[in-house]
Protein backbone atom coordinates (compact mmCIF):
# COMPACT_ATOMS: atom_id res chain seq x y z
CA UNK A 1 0.00 0.00 0.00
CA UNK A 2 1.38 3.48 -1.27
CA UNK A 3 0.22 5.82 0.92
CA UNK A 4 -0.10 9.46 -0.76
CA UNK A 5 1.30 12.44 1.77
CA UNK A 6 -0.11 15.81 1.52
CA UNK A 7 1.80 18.48 0.23
CA UNK A 8 2.18 20.96 2.91
CA UNK A 9 -0.20 23.62 1.62
CA UNK A 10 -2.73 21.20 0.60
CA UNK A 11 -5.98 21.00 2.85
CA UNK A 12 -6.73 17.76 4.47
CA UNK A 13 -9.28 15.15 2.91
CA UNK A 14 -12.34 16.01 5.31
CA UNK A 15 -11.83 19.57 4.71
CA UNK A 16 -11.67 19.76 1.06
CA UNK A 17 -14.85 17.90 0.72
CA UNK A 18 -16.67 19.59 3.88
CA UNK A 19 -15.52 23.53 2.50
CA UNK A 20 -16.56 22.12 -1.04
CA UNK A 21 -19.66 20.76 -0.51
CA UNK A 22 -20.54 24.22 1.90
CA UNK A 23 -19.76 26.39 -1.70
CA UNK A 24 -21.27 24.34 -4.22
CA UNK A 25 -25.02 23.99 -1.82
CA UNK A 26 -24.95 27.90 -0.94
CA UNK A 27 -24.19 28.23 -4.80
CA UNK A 28 -26.56 26.13 -5.74
CA UNK A 29 -29.69 27.44 -3.25
CA UNK A 30 -29.17 31.05 -3.31
CA UNK A 31 -27.88 31.11 -7.58
CA UNK A 32 -28.99 28.31 -9.34
CA UNK A 33 -32.45 27.10 -7.41
CA UNK A 34 -33.78 30.93 -8.34
CA UNK A 35 -32.58 30.50 -12.11
CA UNK A 36 -34.05 26.93 -12.69
CA UNK A 37 -37.38 28.60 -11.03
CA UNK A 38 -37.73 30.86 -13.67
CA UNK A 39 -37.00 28.48 -16.64
CA UNK A 40 -39.66 25.88 -14.91
CA UNK A 41 -42.40 28.57 -14.42
CA UNK A 42 -41.64 29.73 -17.57
CA UNK A 43 -42.13 26.65 -19.84
CA UNK A 44 -44.96 24.92 -17.54
CA UNK A 45 -47.06 25.07 -20.04
CA UNK A 46 -44.99 24.19 -23.05
CA UNK A 47 -43.20 26.18 -25.44
CA UNK A 48 -45.92 27.02 -27.53
CA UNK A 49 -47.04 28.95 -24.39
CA UNK A 50 -43.98 30.44 -24.17
CA UNK A 51 -43.79 32.40 -27.62
CA UNK A 52 -47.65 33.06 -27.40
CA UNK A 53 -46.82 35.18 -24.32
CA UNK A 54 -43.73 37.02 -26.01
CA UNK A 55 -45.84 37.91 -28.68
CA UNK A 56 -48.70 39.56 -26.59
CA UNK A 57 -48.15 43.15 -28.02
CA UNK A 58 -47.52 44.98 -24.65
CA UNK A 59 -44.51 42.51 -24.26
CA UNK A 60 -42.98 43.02 -27.55
CA UNK A 61 -43.18 46.87 -26.91
CA UNK A 62 -41.22 46.75 -23.64
CA UNK A 63 -38.42 44.92 -25.76
CA UNK A 64 -38.08 47.58 -28.26
CA UNK A 65 -37.94 50.11 -25.67
CA UNK A 66 -35.18 48.25 -23.57
CA UNK A 67 -33.51 47.69 -26.78
CA UNK A 68 -34.19 51.82 -27.35
CA UNK A 69 -32.74 52.81 -24.40
CA UNK A 70 -29.53 49.86 -24.31
CA UNK A 71 -29.19 51.37 -28.07
CA UNK A 72 -28.62 54.86 -26.99
CA UNK A 73 -26.88 54.99 -23.54
CA UNK A 74 -24.60 51.63 -24.30
CA UNK A 75 -22.68 54.19 -27.26
CA UNK A 76 -22.53 57.17 -25.44
CA UNK A 77 -21.24 55.50 -22.43
CA UNK A 78 -18.90 53.25 -24.59
CA UNK A 79 -17.58 56.98 -26.30
CA UNK A 80 -17.36 58.49 -22.60
CA UNK A 81 -15.32 55.71 -21.22
CA UNK A 82 -13.14 55.59 -24.22
CA UNK A 83 -12.75 59.63 -24.41
CA UNK A 84 -12.40 59.28 -20.17
CA UNK A 85 -9.75 57.07 -20.41
CA UNK A 86 -7.72 58.74 -22.88
CA UNK A 87 -7.20 61.79 -20.91
CA UNK A 88 -6.96 60.06 -18.29
CA UNK A 89 -3.86 57.84 -18.86
CA UNK A 90 -2.36 59.57 -21.42
CA UNK A 91 -1.37 63.15 -20.10
CA UNK A 92 -0.91 64.38 -16.74
CA UNK A 93 -2.91 67.00 -14.91
CA UNK A 94 -3.73 67.96 -11.15
CA UNK A 95 -6.96 65.95 -10.01
CA UNK A 96 -6.80 62.98 -12.07
CA UNK A 97 -7.59 60.83 -9.16
CA UNK A 98 -10.66 62.89 -7.69
CA UNK A 99 -11.79 62.76 -11.69
CA UNK A 100 -11.61 58.75 -11.58
CA UNK A 101 -13.56 59.12 -8.29
CA UNK A 102 -16.39 61.28 -9.94
CA UNK A 103 -16.67 58.63 -12.38
CA UNK A 104 -16.81 55.45 -10.20
CA UNK A 105 -19.49 57.51 -8.17
CA UNK A 106 -22.69 56.60 -10.15
CA UNK A 107 -21.94 52.77 -8.93
CA UNK A 108 -22.48 53.68 -5.20
CA UNK A 109 -25.83 55.58 -5.88
CA UNK A 110 -28.82 53.41 -5.19
CA UNK A 111 -30.53 53.09 -8.03
CA UNK A 112 -33.89 54.43 -6.83
CA UNK A 113 -31.45 57.60 -6.03
CA UNK A 114 -30.31 57.63 -9.86
CA UNK A 115 -33.68 58.27 -10.83
CA UNK A 116 -34.78 60.29 -8.29
CA UNK A 117 -31.98 63.36 -9.02
CA UNK A 118 -33.74 63.18 -12.74
CA UNK A 119 -37.27 63.57 -11.46
CA UNK A 120 -35.87 66.48 -8.65
CA UNK A 121 -34.41 68.19 -12.12
CA UNK A 122 -37.18 67.00 -14.81
CA UNK A 123 -39.98 66.49 -12.58
CA UNK A 124 -43.19 69.04 -12.71
CA UNK A 125 -42.00 70.83 -9.62
CA UNK A 126 -38.20 70.11 -10.74
CA UNK A 127 -36.12 72.44 -11.96
CA UNK A 128 -36.41 72.63 -15.60
CA UNK A 129 -40.20 71.17 -15.00
CA UNK A 130 -41.85 74.20 -15.76
CA UNK A 131 -40.48 75.15 -18.90
CA UNK A 132 -40.47 71.68 -20.04
CA UNK A 133 -44.38 71.80 -19.62
CA UNK A 134 -44.75 75.15 -21.28
CA UNK A 135 -42.68 73.78 -24.18
CA UNK A 136 -44.49 70.52 -24.45
CA UNK A 137 -41.38 69.01 -24.02
CA UNK A 138 -41.81 64.95 -21.86
CA UNK A 139 -38.49 64.07 -20.49
CA UNK A 140 -40.26 62.26 -17.61
CA UNK A 141 -42.70 59.36 -17.77
CA UNK A 142 -41.43 59.19 -21.68
CA UNK A 143 -38.69 57.85 -23.09
CA UNK A 144 -35.45 60.34 -22.94
CA UNK A 145 -36.26 59.96 -18.87
CA UNK A 146 -35.83 56.17 -19.25
CA UNK A 147 -32.69 56.88 -21.49
CA UNK A 148 -31.08 59.36 -19.03
CA UNK A 149 -31.55 56.94 -16.00
CA UNK A 150 -30.05 54.10 -17.87
CA UNK A 151 -26.97 56.12 -18.70
CA UNK A 152 -26.34 56.76 -15.32
CA UNK A 153 -26.42 53.30 -13.77
CA UNK A 154 -24.33 52.25 -16.61
CA UNK A 155 -22.22 55.00 -16.66
CA UNK A 156 -19.35 54.21 -15.19
CA UNK A 157 -18.42 50.37 -16.85
CA UNK A 158 -16.60 51.42 -20.20
CA UNK A 159 -14.40 53.75 -18.14
CA UNK A 160 -13.44 51.81 -15.34
CA UNK A 161 -12.50 48.78 -17.84
CA UNK A 162 -10.44 50.91 -19.72
CA UNK A 163 -8.69 52.97 -17.27
CA UNK A 164 -6.54 50.37 -15.79
CA UNK A 165 -5.96 48.96 -19.17
CA UNK A 166 -4.71 51.56 -20.78
CA UNK A 167 -2.46 52.98 -17.63
CA UNK A 168 -1.09 49.36 -18.22
CA UNK A 169 0.18 49.80 -21.58
CA UNK A 170 1.56 53.18 -21.00
CA UNK A 171 2.18 56.07 -23.64
CA UNK A 172 5.29 54.94 -25.37
CA UNK A 173 3.15 53.71 -28.77
CA UNK A 174 1.18 56.70 -29.08
CA UNK A 175 3.72 58.86 -28.44
CA UNK A 176 5.80 56.71 -31.13
CA UNK A 177 3.36 56.66 -34.12
CA UNK A 178 2.88 60.88 -32.63
CA UNK A 179 6.48 61.50 -33.55
CA UNK A 180 6.22 59.41 -36.91
CA UNK A 181 3.70 62.08 -37.65
CA UNK A 182 0.56 60.04 -37.09
CA UNK A 183 -2.32 62.68 -36.64
CA UNK A 184 -4.83 61.70 -33.51
CA UNK A 185 -7.39 60.17 -34.98
CA UNK A 186 -4.91 57.82 -36.57
CA UNK A 187 -3.07 56.56 -33.38
CA UNK A 188 -5.94 56.05 -31.63
CA UNK A 189 -7.52 53.93 -34.34
CA UNK A 190 -3.89 51.78 -35.89
CA UNK A 191 -2.44 52.03 -32.36
CA UNK A 192 -4.52 52.34 -29.52
CA UNK A 193 -7.88 50.51 -30.64
CA UNK A 194 -6.06 47.11 -31.56
CA UNK A 195 -4.62 47.41 -28.15
CA UNK A 196 -7.56 47.43 -25.88
CA UNK A 197 -10.52 46.08 -27.85
CA UNK A 198 -10.97 43.29 -25.95
CA UNK A 199 -11.14 45.38 -22.88
CA UNK A 200 -13.61 47.85 -24.91
CA UNK A 201 -15.57 44.65 -25.59
CA UNK A 202 -15.46 43.48 -22.14
CA UNK A 203 -16.68 46.99 -20.63
CA UNK A 204 -19.10 47.18 -23.31
CA UNK A 205 -20.88 43.66 -22.67
CA UNK A 206 -21.16 44.15 -19.10
CA UNK A 207 -22.65 47.81 -19.77
CA UNK A 208 -25.25 46.24 -21.96
CA UNK A 209 -26.63 43.80 -19.73
CA UNK A 210 -26.81 46.11 -17.11
CA UNK A 211 -28.61 49.03 -19.52
CA UNK A 212 -31.50 45.82 -20.29
CA UNK A 213 -31.73 44.76 -16.90
CA UNK A 214 -31.89 48.30 -14.90
CA UNK A 215 -35.18 48.05 -12.83
CA UNK A 216 -34.57 50.65 -9.88
CA UNK A 217 -33.67 53.99 -11.92
CA UNK A 218 -36.21 53.18 -14.53
CA UNK A 219 -38.70 52.40 -12.18
CA UNK A 220 -38.60 56.01 -11.03
CA UNK A 221 -38.71 58.16 -14.23
CA UNK A 222 -40.83 55.68 -16.24
CA UNK A 223 -44.39 56.37 -15.06
CA UNK A 224 -45.31 52.46 -16.02
CA UNK A 225 -47.26 53.39 -18.70
CA UNK A 226 -48.45 49.59 -20.36
CA UNK A 227 -46.83 49.06 -23.71
CA UNK A 228 -45.29 52.72 -24.19
CA UNK A 229 -43.01 53.33 -20.85
CA UNK A 230 -42.36 49.85 -19.82
CA UNK A 231 -39.14 48.30 -20.22
CA UNK A 232 -38.82 44.18 -19.98
CA UNK A 233 -38.04 44.50 -16.36
CA UNK A 234 -40.60 46.58 -15.39
CA UNK A 235 -43.35 45.09 -17.80
CA UNK A 236 -42.08 42.14 -15.78
CA UNK A 237 -43.37 43.48 -12.54
CA UNK A 238 -46.64 44.63 -14.45
CA UNK A 239 -47.64 41.22 -15.00
CA UNK A 240 -46.56 39.59 -11.42
CA UNK A 241 -48.11 42.40 -9.73
CA UNK A 242 -51.44 41.46 -12.15
CA UNK A 243 -51.19 37.63 -11.25
CA UNK A 244 -50.03 37.06 -14.30
CA UNK A 245 -47.41 34.71 -13.32
CA UNK A 246 -46.86 32.72 -16.46
CA UNK A 247 -46.11 35.79 -18.31
CA UNK A 248 -44.09 37.51 -15.78
CA UNK A 249 -41.73 34.61 -15.64
CA UNK A 250 -41.71 34.85 -19.76
CA UNK A 251 -40.34 37.53 -20.02
CA UNK A 252 -38.00 36.92 -16.80
CA UNK A 253 -36.67 33.89 -18.87
CA UNK A 254 -35.91 36.26 -21.76
CA UNK A 255 -33.55 38.29 -19.25
CA UNK A 256 -32.35 35.33 -17.78
CA UNK A 257 -31.07 34.10 -21.15
CA UNK A 258 -29.92 37.24 -22.19
CA UNK A 259 -28.58 37.02 -18.71
CA UNK A 260 -27.02 33.62 -19.28
CA UNK A 261 -25.16 34.93 -22.89
CA UNK A 262 -23.58 37.48 -21.54
CA UNK A 263 -22.34 35.20 -18.28
CA UNK A 264 -20.82 32.97 -21.21
CA UNK A 265 -19.46 35.73 -23.54
CA UNK A 266 -17.44 37.08 -20.51
CA UNK A 267 -16.05 33.82 -19.39
CA UNK A 268 -15.25 33.52 -22.89
CA UNK A 269 -13.33 36.73 -22.97
CA UNK A 270 -12.07 35.95 -19.95
CA UNK A 271 -10.43 32.54 -20.90
CA UNK A 272 -9.60 33.32 -24.20
CA UNK A 273 -7.89 37.05 -23.90
CA UNK A 274 -6.66 36.48 -20.62
CA UNK A 275 -3.74 38.83 -21.28
CA UNK A 276 -5.40 41.35 -22.74
CA UNK A 277 -7.98 41.93 -19.78
CA UNK A 278 -5.31 41.25 -16.89
CA UNK A 279 -4.75 45.03 -15.95
CA UNK A 280 -8.26 45.79 -15.17
CA UNK A 281 -8.68 42.65 -13.12
CA UNK A 282 -5.79 42.47 -11.43
CA UNK A 283 -5.93 45.33 -9.07
CA UNK B 1 12.29 67.42 -39.97
CA UNK B 2 10.81 64.94 -38.76
CA UNK B 3 14.06 63.12 -38.09
CA UNK B 4 15.20 66.26 -36.01
CA UNK B 5 12.03 66.33 -34.06
CA UNK B 6 12.73 62.92 -33.20
CA UNK B 7 16.10 63.32 -31.94
CA UNK B 8 14.98 66.50 -29.96
CA UNK B 9 12.75 64.12 -28.20
CA UNK B 10 15.25 61.69 -27.38
CA UNK B 11 17.40 64.43 -26.10
CA UNK B 12 14.52 66.67 -23.95
CA UNK B 13 12.36 63.72 -23.56
CA UNK B 14 9.07 65.91 -23.19
CA UNK B 15 6.78 64.51 -20.70
CA UNK B 16 3.84 67.45 -21.81
CA UNK B 17 0.87 67.19 -22.72
CA UNK B 18 1.82 68.57 -26.32
CA UNK B 19 3.34 65.29 -27.42
CA UNK B 20 -0.07 63.43 -28.10
CA UNK B 21 -2.91 65.28 -29.58
CA UNK B 22 -6.27 65.15 -28.40
CA UNK B 23 -6.05 66.31 -24.53
CA UNK B 24 -8.58 69.32 -24.96
CA UNK B 25 -11.55 67.10 -27.04
CA UNK B 26 -10.94 64.25 -24.76
CA UNK B 27 -11.02 66.11 -21.29
CA UNK B 28 -13.45 68.42 -22.39
CA UNK B 29 -15.77 65.50 -23.26
CA UNK B 30 -15.41 64.22 -20.27
CA UNK B 31 -15.65 66.78 -17.99
CA UNK B 32 -18.82 67.89 -19.97
CA UNK B 33 -20.72 64.53 -20.33
CA UNK B 34 -20.21 64.18 -16.73
CA UNK B 35 -21.24 67.25 -15.33
CA UNK B 36 -24.40 67.46 -17.32
CA UNK B 37 -25.49 63.60 -16.65
CA UNK B 38 -24.35 62.94 -13.16
CA UNK B 39 -23.20 65.96 -10.93
CA UNK B 40 -25.70 68.46 -12.02
CA UNK B 41 -28.62 65.98 -11.16
CA UNK B 42 -26.54 65.35 -7.95
CA UNK B 43 -26.15 68.53 -7.01
CA UNK B 44 -30.05 69.02 -7.25
CA UNK B 45 -30.77 66.09 -4.72
CA UNK B 46 -28.06 67.67 -2.32
CA UNK B 47 -30.07 71.31 -2.88
CA UNK B 48 -33.61 70.23 -2.59
CA UNK B 49 -33.88 69.60 0.73
CA UNK B 50 -32.45 72.66 1.66
CA UNK B 51 -35.70 74.17 1.26
CA UNK B 52 -36.97 72.45 4.31
CA UNK B 53 -34.36 74.40 6.06
CA UNK B 54 -32.72 72.21 9.32
CA UNK B 55 -35.33 71.37 11.12
CA UNK B 56 -37.50 70.45 8.81
CA UNK B 57 -34.83 68.58 7.31
CA UNK B 58 -34.75 66.56 10.53
CA UNK B 59 -38.70 66.40 10.52
CA UNK B 60 -38.46 64.58 7.61
CA UNK B 61 -36.00 62.44 8.33
CA UNK B 62 -37.07 61.21 11.84
CA UNK B 63 -40.42 60.14 11.95
CA UNK B 64 -41.08 56.95 12.91
CA UNK B 65 -41.58 55.56 9.51
CA UNK B 66 -38.04 56.82 7.99
CA UNK B 67 -36.07 55.55 10.79
CA UNK B 68 -37.71 52.30 10.55
CA UNK B 69 -36.91 51.88 6.71
CA UNK B 70 -33.21 53.31 7.11
CA UNK B 71 -32.93 51.03 10.42
CA UNK B 72 -33.83 47.95 7.73
CA UNK B 73 -32.20 48.95 4.89
CA UNK B 74 -28.78 49.22 6.85
CA UNK B 75 -29.32 46.66 9.40
CA UNK B 76 -30.21 43.96 7.02
CA UNK B 77 -27.37 44.98 4.44
CA UNK B 78 -25.03 44.75 6.83
CA UNK B 79 -26.27 41.34 7.89
CA UNK B 80 -26.12 40.73 4.69
CA UNK B 81 -22.44 41.57 3.78
CA UNK B 82 -21.53 39.63 7.02
CA UNK B 83 -22.73 36.49 5.68
CA UNK B 84 -21.78 37.16 2.15
CA UNK B 85 -18.27 37.49 3.48
CA UNK B 86 -17.98 34.23 5.42
CA UNK B 87 -19.20 31.91 2.55
CA UNK B 88 -17.55 34.17 0.23
CA UNK B 89 -14.32 33.82 1.62
CA UNK B 90 -15.28 29.72 1.51
CA UNK B 91 -16.37 30.11 -1.77
CA UNK B 92 -13.06 31.63 -2.86
CA UNK B 93 -10.68 29.73 -1.14
CA UNK B 94 -12.41 26.14 -2.78
CA UNK B 95 -12.51 27.63 -6.75
CA UNK B 96 -8.62 29.51 -6.49
CA UNK B 97 -7.20 26.17 -4.36
CA UNK B 98 -9.30 23.05 -5.03
CA UNK B 99 -9.67 21.00 -8.30
CA UNK B 100 -12.75 19.25 -9.14
CA UNK B 101 -14.60 19.16 -12.60
CA UNK B 102 -17.24 21.67 -13.37
CA UNK B 103 -15.03 24.35 -11.20
CA UNK B 104 -15.69 26.50 -14.91
CA UNK B 105 -19.08 26.87 -14.16
CA UNK B 106 -19.25 27.10 -10.85
CA UNK B 107 -16.69 30.35 -10.93
CA UNK B 108 -18.75 31.60 -13.89
CA UNK B 109 -22.34 31.33 -12.31
CA UNK B 110 -21.13 33.26 -9.19
CA UNK B 111 -21.55 36.90 -11.50
CA UNK B 112 -24.74 35.72 -12.51
CA UNK B 113 -26.49 38.14 -9.42
CA UNK B 114 -24.75 40.64 -11.62
CA UNK B 115 -26.05 39.54 -14.90
CA UNK B 116 -29.31 38.89 -13.86
CA UNK B 117 -31.81 42.09 -13.85
CA UNK B 118 -32.83 42.54 -10.38
CA UNK B 119 -36.60 42.19 -10.92
CA UNK B 120 -36.16 38.74 -12.32
CA UNK B 121 -34.16 37.66 -9.26
CA UNK B 122 -37.33 39.56 -7.50
CA UNK B 123 -39.81 37.12 -8.64
CA UNK B 124 -38.05 34.02 -8.48
CA UNK B 125 -36.76 34.70 -4.62
CA UNK B 126 -40.24 35.69 -3.83
CA UNK B 127 -42.05 32.76 -5.73
CA UNK B 128 -38.97 30.36 -3.84
CA UNK B 129 -39.61 31.54 -0.55
CA UNK B 130 -43.23 31.82 -1.29
CA UNK B 131 -44.52 29.65 2.04
CA UNK B 132 -45.89 27.01 -0.84
CA UNK B 133 -42.26 27.33 -2.77
CA UNK B 134 -39.84 25.24 -3.09
CA UNK B 135 -37.78 26.40 -0.05
CA UNK B 136 -40.74 28.50 1.55
CA UNK B 137 -42.40 25.08 1.85
CA UNK B 138 -39.65 23.29 3.38
CA UNK B 139 -38.89 25.89 5.91
CA UNK B 140 -43.06 26.85 7.01
CA UNK B 141 -42.44 22.97 8.44
CA UNK B 142 -40.15 24.17 11.08
CA UNK B 143 -42.40 27.69 11.48
CA UNK B 144 -39.94 29.75 9.34
CA UNK B 145 -41.29 32.32 7.01
CA UNK B 146 -39.36 34.49 4.98
CA UNK B 147 -41.41 36.10 2.05
CA UNK B 148 -43.23 38.85 2.99
CA UNK B 149 -40.98 39.47 5.97
CA UNK B 150 -37.90 40.99 7.34
CA UNK B 151 -36.18 38.46 6.60
CA UNK B 152 -37.21 38.47 3.06
CA UNK B 153 -34.82 41.95 2.32
CA UNK B 154 -32.25 39.70 3.91
CA UNK B 155 -32.59 37.10 1.23
CA UNK B 156 -32.72 39.02 -1.23
CA UNK B 157 -29.58 40.95 -0.28
CA UNK B 158 -27.51 38.13 0.21
CA UNK B 159 -28.59 37.35 -3.18
CA UNK B 160 -27.26 40.42 -5.04
CA UNK B 161 -24.24 41.01 -2.79
CA UNK B 162 -22.58 37.75 -3.00
CA UNK B 163 -20.36 38.86 -6.20
CA UNK B 164 -18.63 40.89 -4.46
CA UNK B 165 -17.10 39.56 -1.47
CA UNK B 166 -15.78 36.39 -3.69
CA UNK B 167 -14.87 38.54 -6.43
CA UNK B 168 -12.70 40.65 -4.05
CA UNK B 169 -11.27 38.18 -1.81
CA UNK B 170 -10.40 35.62 -5.44
CA UNK B 171 -7.65 37.22 -6.71
CA UNK B 172 -5.57 38.29 -3.88
CA UNK B 173 -5.79 34.71 -2.44
CA UNK B 174 -4.69 33.67 -5.87
CA UNK B 175 -1.64 35.83 -5.45
CA UNK B 176 -0.46 34.63 -1.74
CA UNK B 177 2.69 32.97 -1.76
CA UNK B 178 3.14 29.30 -0.73
CA UNK B 179 5.98 29.92 1.39
CA UNK B 180 4.45 30.91 4.85
CA UNK B 181 2.36 28.08 4.68
CA UNK B 182 4.91 25.76 3.94
CA UNK B 183 6.98 27.43 6.82
CA UNK B 184 4.00 27.37 9.34
CA UNK B 185 3.62 23.83 8.65
CA UNK B 186 7.65 22.82 9.33
CA UNK B 187 7.35 24.72 12.04
CA UNK B 188 4.32 22.10 13.60
CA UNK B 189 1.60 23.80 13.07
CA UNK B 190 -1.37 21.82 12.02
CA UNK B 191 -3.51 23.01 8.69
CA UNK B 192 -6.37 24.52 10.54
CA UNK B 193 -3.89 26.30 12.95
CA UNK B 194 -2.12 27.55 9.22
CA UNK B 195 -5.31 28.65 7.84
CA UNK B 196 -6.56 30.61 10.66
CA UNK B 197 -3.39 32.29 12.23
CA UNK B 198 -1.31 32.52 8.78
CA UNK B 199 -3.69 32.20 5.84
CA UNK B 200 -7.00 34.03 7.32
CA UNK B 201 -4.82 37.49 8.73
CA UNK B 202 -3.67 37.71 5.49
CA UNK B 203 -6.83 38.26 3.53
CA UNK B 204 -8.39 40.74 5.97
CA UNK B 205 -8.00 43.96 4.05
CA UNK B 206 -9.82 42.20 0.82
CA UNK B 207 -12.64 40.47 2.94
CA UNK B 208 -13.59 43.85 4.21
CA UNK B 209 -13.43 45.71 1.51
CA UNK B 210 -15.63 43.19 -0.07
CA UNK B 211 -17.89 43.49 2.49
CA UNK B 212 -17.95 47.39 2.51
CA UNK B 213 -18.78 47.07 -1.62
CA UNK B 214 -21.45 44.16 -0.53
CA UNK B 215 -22.99 45.98 2.32
CA UNK B 216 -23.15 49.62 -0.23
CA UNK B 217 -24.70 47.51 -2.66
CA UNK B 218 -26.87 46.18 -0.78
CA UNK B 219 -28.40 49.34 1.11
CA UNK B 220 -29.47 50.78 -1.93
CA UNK B 221 -31.30 47.84 -3.22
CA UNK B 222 -34.88 47.70 -4.67
CA UNK B 223 -35.53 45.85 -7.18
CA UNK B 224 -34.72 42.43 -5.64
CA UNK B 225 -36.33 43.20 -2.69
CA UNK B 226 -39.78 44.52 -3.05
CA UNK B 227 -41.25 41.58 -4.63
CA UNK B 228 -40.43 39.44 -1.30
CA UNK B 229 -40.39 41.62 1.09
CA UNK B 230 -44.03 42.31 1.63
CA UNK B 231 -43.64 45.80 1.94
CA UNK B 232 -45.24 46.73 5.15
CA UNK B 233 -44.75 50.11 6.54
CA UNK B 234 -42.05 50.43 9.34
CA UNK B 235 -41.50 46.47 9.21
CA UNK B 236 -40.29 45.40 5.48
CA UNK B 237 -40.34 48.80 4.08
CA UNK B 238 -36.66 49.78 2.73
CA UNK B 239 -36.09 52.77 2.42
CA UNK B 240 -35.31 53.17 -1.44
CA UNK B 241 -39.07 52.11 -1.46
CA UNK B 242 -39.97 54.73 0.70
CA UNK B 243 -38.57 57.48 -1.43
CA UNK B 244 -40.60 56.06 -4.60
CA UNK B 245 -43.49 56.17 -2.11
CA UNK B 246 -42.61 59.93 -0.99
CA UNK B 247 -42.60 61.11 -5.01
CA UNK B 248 -45.80 59.43 -6.11
CA UNK B 249 -47.43 61.77 -2.91
CA UNK B 250 -45.22 64.85 -4.76
CA UNK B 251 -43.42 65.17 -1.41
CA UNK B 252 -40.15 65.97 -3.30
CA UNK B 253 -38.12 67.62 -0.87
CA UNK B 254 -38.89 64.47 1.52
CA UNK B 255 -37.95 61.88 -1.25
CA UNK B 256 -34.65 64.08 -1.70
CA UNK B 257 -34.19 64.40 2.43
CA UNK B 258 -34.07 60.65 2.70
CA UNK B 259 -31.81 60.56 -0.74
CA UNK B 260 -29.26 62.53 0.71
CA UNK B 261 -28.73 60.66 3.47
CA UNK B 262 -28.45 57.24 1.66
CA UNK B 263 -25.87 59.25 -0.83
CA UNK B 264 -24.25 60.10 2.60
CA UNK B 265 -24.25 56.47 4.06
CA UNK B 266 -22.63 55.77 0.28
CA UNK B 267 -19.79 58.41 0.48
CA UNK B 268 -18.68 57.65 4.05
CA UNK B 269 -18.81 53.89 2.26
CA UNK B 270 -16.67 55.26 -0.40
CA UNK B 271 -14.48 56.77 2.12
CA UNK B 272 -13.51 53.63 4.41
CA UNK B 273 -12.94 51.83 1.28
CA UNK B 274 -10.09 54.14 0.19
CA UNK B 275 -9.18 54.21 3.64
CA UNK B 276 -9.07 50.40 3.70
CA UNK B 277 -7.33 50.26 0.35
CA UNK B 278 -4.53 52.37 1.74
CA UNK B 279 -4.46 50.61 4.99
CA UNK B 280 -3.85 47.56 2.70
CA UNK B 281 -1.65 48.69 0.50
CA UNK B 282 0.72 49.93 3.78
CA UNK B 283 0.50 45.88 4.94
CA UNK B 284 2.03 44.27 1.64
Amino acid sequence: MKKRFLKPTEDPLWLRLFLGAVAIAFIAILLLLPLALVFKEAFANGIGAFWTAIKEPDTLASVRLSLIAAGIAVPLNMVFGIAAAWCITKYDFPGKTFLVTLIDLPFSVSPVVAGLIYVLVFGAQGWFGRSLADNNIHILFAVPGIVLATIFVTFPFVARELIPLMADQGRDEEEAAATLGATGFQTFLRVTLPNIKWGLLYGVLLCNARALGEFGAVSVVSGHIRGVTNTMPLHVQLLYDNYDYPGAFTVAALLAMLALLTLALKSLLEWRYADELAAAHRH
Amino acid sequence: MKIMSAIGLKLFPLRSRHVLPGFRLSLGFTLFYLTSLVLIPLLALVIRPMELGPSGFWAAISTPRVLASLRLSFGMALAAAVIDSFFGVIIAWVLVRYRFPGKGFLDAVIDLPFALPTAVAGIALSTLYAPNGWIGSVLAEYGIRVAYTPYGVLVAMVFISLPFTVRTVQPVMAELGLEVEEAAATLGATRLQTLARVVLPMLWPAVLTGMAMAFARAAGEYGSIIFIAGNIPAVSEIAPLLIITKLEQYDYAGAAAIGVVMLAASFVMLLALNGLQSWAAKRR
